[in-house]
């Protein structure tokens, strides 16, 4: 089980220095096991140094970060072996591949958790069947591959550790329309098939309201929206203040709404939308 | 973090020594230099400290900033005073003991020059920022070209150097956070140990300095850079009346404590 309780939590950068910075201001948050959860929020509002904070890779200037009712930082050996419950990929993970080959690359993690061999080939394969990476790139190295299957590589090296909390930072940033889908998809089933938590940071609001089952929304270092796609899409005009986009379907009801078309309801995903004009040219012809 | 490090950083500002003209900077912490060398007895040396306390406090620059940069020398500082206290012969403070007066006396003023020169030398970069530090230099030694020093080249070179030491601290920050979410320890261990852990680090960092030269340089060609010839400046330096007068202010400040050296204060 993995439930992740966050508490009063501020980090100042630099703090006592000219270049001193607050990113994130007392933030409460609490994240049952196998949720699906979006974050959302403007660039610069304070979503990477949120998720550091979980796998305890940056320490709280104040508040705590609780796993299962322990605190993550309570001491040197949990604040590493948090690194193993949480995986956390980072924005463009594919700067990190360092190994020679892409097998020896994705077994870095468990490496580091002290596994035996067989225990770590059998991870590798299982993570590199997640992002659907063939056995036959292992020998191959990571730098000779396509940016978006170095990618893949780059998240695998973390699924292979088997976080019961799986954070991805903007995992599709800067990739081709194919693979932000097949990322999403990897990260889809490795979601439903072990039942782990998952967080992703986002800037595709088509993405967040399809696939989230929950959004939290960041604005200048503080939570301003917490709740399921339903309830943050429905104040579509907020989102659009702290400068986010909405899903299309969205957008568009909106632009029908302006030209006198009644609809009802949070619209967010393509069927809703279809709907939503059914239900309001039936109440026009009536 | 590494990012804490404040050696050669620049702290934006507004006083007089900011807007001294790099070149009179540069030349000023010369003469400065000169001037600690030249210093001899306690009066010489407590010139040049309270010089450097007043330069200070123009600028706004605190102990604690010059006590981060100072950290990293510590050790250096410590060993230097340690071989003058227990090396130098003279009277002895107590009879029998091997530590003697002159050794102390040596030993302080070893500090002091270390300490001031590298506070001297921050000042200068905490105040002028690494663009105009090397525009500076690059007119300073405009001289030189006349004997075919390929001053531009060096001079850009040294500001792409600068340009991109945050760079690439940033990016070795990230780097190692990201190792280390894959459990990397870069903290514990053998020596041997600790030496490898560090390649997750430095082959992803050479790969990405290696790639940001490849778009720099195409970058730079995309906009027709063909080194220094008939390049002109976006910000023209000028003398001003201040640098004139710091200028001479140094050059005396100088001359005092080449006087009093001769009279061995
Ligand atoms: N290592 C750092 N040092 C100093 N300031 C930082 C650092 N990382 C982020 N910041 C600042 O903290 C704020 C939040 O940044 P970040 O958490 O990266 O936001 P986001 O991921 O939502 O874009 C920004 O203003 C950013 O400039
Ligand atoms: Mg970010």
């Amino acid at each position: 089980m993995a439930e992740i309780i966050v508490e009063g939590l501020s980090h100042t950068y630099s703090a006592g220095t000219p270049f001193q910075k607050t990113a994130i201001e007392n933030i409460n948050l609490r994240i049952p096991q196998g949720q699906f959860v979006g974050l959302l929020g403007h660039t610069g509002s304070g979503k990477s140094t949120f998720v550091q904070h979980l796998n305890a890779l940056l320490q709280p200037t104040s508040g705590r970060v609780l796993l299962d009712g322990e605190d993550i930082n309570k001491d040197k050996k949990t604040r590493r072996d948090v690194k193993w419950k949480v995986g956390l990929v980072f924005q463009y993970p594919e700067y990190q591949l360092f190994e020679e080959t892409v097998y020896a690359d994705i077994g870095f993690g468990p490496k580091n958790m002290g596994l035996g061999k067989e225990e770590i080939d059998e991870r590798v394969r299982e993570a590199a069947s997640f992002v659907g990476v063939e056995p036959e790139l292992f020998e191959k190295s990571p730098l000779e591959l396509s940016g978006g299957q170095k990618r893949r590589i780059a998240i695998a090296g973390v699924i292979a550790m088997r976080p019961g909390v799986l954070i991805l930072d903007e995992p599709t940033a800067g990739l081709d329309p194919a693979g932000c889908r097949q990322i999403m998809d990897n990260i889809c089933r490795y979601q439903r098939e072990t039942g782990a938590t998952v967080l992703i940071v986002s800037h595709n609001m088509d993405d967040a309201a399809r696939l989230c089952e929950r959004l939290i929304v960041f604005d200048h270092g503080g939570v301003v929206m917490d709740g399921t796609p339903e309830e943050v899409f429905s104040r579509p005009q907020e989102l659009i203040q702290i400068g986010l986009a909405v899903p299309q379907s969205t957008a568009i009801a909106m632009a029908l709404q302006e030209k006198g078309l009644a609809l009802k309801g949070a619209v967010y995903t393509h069927e809703q939308l279809l709907m939503a004009v059914e239900a309001a040219k039936g109440a026009a012809l009536c | 973090m590494l990012k804490d490090i404040t050696l050669g950083q620049y702290f934006p500002g507004d006083s007089l020594i900011h807007k001294l003209d790099p070149r009179t900077k540069l030349i000023a912490v010369v003469l400065y230099i000169v001037a600690l060398f030249q210093a001899k007895g306690w009066i010489g040396y407590g010139a040049v400290t309270l010089a450097t306390l007043i330069l200070m406090a123009i600028s706004h620059i605190s102990f604690g900033n010059i006590f981060k940069g100072l950290k990293p020398m510590l050790f250096i500082i410590v060993l230097t005073a340690l071989l003058n206290i227990f090396y130098t012969t003279g009277t002895p403070v107590v009879e029998g003991w091997i530590i003697t007066w002159e050794g102390i006396d040596r030993a302080v003023k070893m500090i002091l020059r270390i300490v001031l020169l590298i506070t001297g030398t921050f000042l200068l970069t905490y105040t002028t920022s690494p663009m105009a530090l090397t525009d500076g230099l690059e007119l300073l030694l405009n001289p030189l070209k006349k004997l075919h020093v390929p001053v531009h080249e060096m001079t850009i070179m040294m500001s792409m150097a600068l340009r991109f030491i945050p760079t690439l601290i940033e990016e070795t920050d990230k780097i190692m956070s990201a190792q280390k979410a894959r459990g990397a320890d870069f903290e514990t261990g053998s020596l041997i140990q600790r030496a490898k852990a560090l390649l997750p680090i430095l082959v992803p960092l050479f790969v990405s300095a290696f790639r940001r030269a490849d778009e720099l340089a195409v970058a730079m060609e995309s906009r027709c850079y063909h080194g220094g010839e008939g390049r002109t400046r976006m910000k023209q330096l000028h003398l001003a009346g201040r640098d004139y007068a710091a200028l001479v202010v140094s050059a005396l400040f100088l001359a005092g404590i080449i006087v009093l050296r001769h009279f061995g204060l």
